[in-house]
């Protein structure tokens, strides 16, 4: 249920980017990068996102996301492992705790695809003449 | 022909939130306040450890509580038994206490009291083990609470919580001698995630690893040696 929550914190961010723009882009995609280790299920997102868009700003846009997984790196061993999610969280060779986590973490809006209207107008009128 | 553009923003999905509860933070930090953010599953005792961590710490400590439930302020009675500043904010469907509500909180207190007069403010979270562990809302430290009945996979299974915890109560620990529950298994099990995490064992019912608990609530809000006698000057209508 959090995803509600989640997306409305993100089209906040969102709309505070698309307000700085001068010239009110469309926004045609939003790319998300979403840990395997954290509280987030993607699914969730998209369905609160389309939700959420009908008659505002984006409309036109959709989410994009890409999923990382959770890498840690132990220090007894100096190498990254990948704990699995549910089930173990220690080091698989030599049995220490998650200390550093390197990856699995990101709640992130990456970046943001959009078409420049202002733009398109321009060219619309050189045509025209 | 449409041409697309590409911005790169590389910020935070709760961004919003973030700034939010920084924002609480700040406030806090101005009024000398620790504050402290208690998560559990329902039913952990987070309310029973509550009542018995406010009655002990009460004339050493001004503390207050804001206190989040779903519908109803059951609970939040409960704690205006033991005699301090509640306030309630129901999350209505929302799962969790974000940044905003906490805010709402932090304004219904200032109506009560005045904020420099207080040493604590406890933030009792909506009772679940996912959400509100993703939701910062301006505390100093995440207390989670996992009860002896809840079984030792739980760390295992919602990671999150248990990795961004400072302080772990196992709860009833009353009850282990009836169950066929592992103590040192759940600890083991919660230190393949986070190594760092204090663990307390406690009893709210019999009171049993109570001091260990409050002598960490003494230690993060700064006041281990010395008992202070100020209570909150409550502005009374």
């Amino acid at each position: 249920m959090h995803e509600v929550d989640m997306t409305r914190s993100l089209v906040l961010t969102l709309r505070d980017w698309w307000e700085s723009q001068p010239d009110r882009p469309q926004i045609s995609r939003v790319h998300l990068r979403v840990g395997d280790f954290t509280c987030v299920e993607p699914m969730g997102l998209v369905f609160a996102f389309d939700a959420y868009k009908e008659g505002t700003f984006l409309a036109a846009a959709e989410l994009a996301i890409e999923s990382v997984p959770l890498v840690a790196f132990c220090h007894a061993c100096q190498s990254d492992y990948r704990p699995e999610v549910g089930l173990h969280y220690a080091c698989p060779t030599c049995g220490a705790p998650m200390e550093d986590i390197r990856s699995g973490r990101e709640l992130q809006i990456s970046h943001i695809e959009y078409q420049n209207a202002a733009q398109e107008t321009v060219i619309g009128q050189l045509a025209a003449v | 022909m449409h041409q697309t553009f590409d911005a790169a923003l590389e910020m935070n999905l709760l961004h919003a939130n973030q700034a939010g509860a920084d924002h609480n933070r700040e406030h806090f930090d101005e009024w000398g306040i620790t504050c402290l953010n208690l998560m559990s599953s329902p039913g952990a005792g987070k309310t029973a450890l509550l009542e018995k961590t406010l009655a002990a710490l009460r004339s050493e400590l001004a503390i207050a509580v804001v206190e989040g439930d779903m519908t109803t302020e059951l609970d939040a009675d409960r704690l205006r038994q033991c005699g301090v500043p509640v306030v309630a904010i129901n999350t209505g469907r929302s799962c969790h206490l974000d940044a905003r509500m906490v805010a709402g909180g932090i304004h219904q207190l200032k109506d009560l009291l005045d904020p420099r007069s207080l040493d604590l403010v406890v933030v009792e979270n909506v009772g679940n083990l996912v959400c509100p562990a993703e939701f910062e809302v301006g505390e100093h430290a995440k207390v989670a609470l996992l009860s002896v009945t809840e079984g030792e996979d739980k760390p295992l299974k919602y990671p999150v919580m248990f990795r961004e915890a400072n302080c772990l109560l196992i709860t009833k620990t009353d009850l282990a001698p009836y169950l066929e529950v592992d103590l040192d298994r759940i600890v083991a099990n919660v230190r393949q995630i986070n190594p760092q995490v204090v663990i307390i064992p406690v009893s709210a019912k019999t009171g049993a690893g109570l001091e260990d608990w409050l002598n960490w609530v003494r230690q993060v809000t700064g006041r281990s040696h010395q008992p202070s006698d100020r209570t909150p000057d409550l502005i009374t209508a």
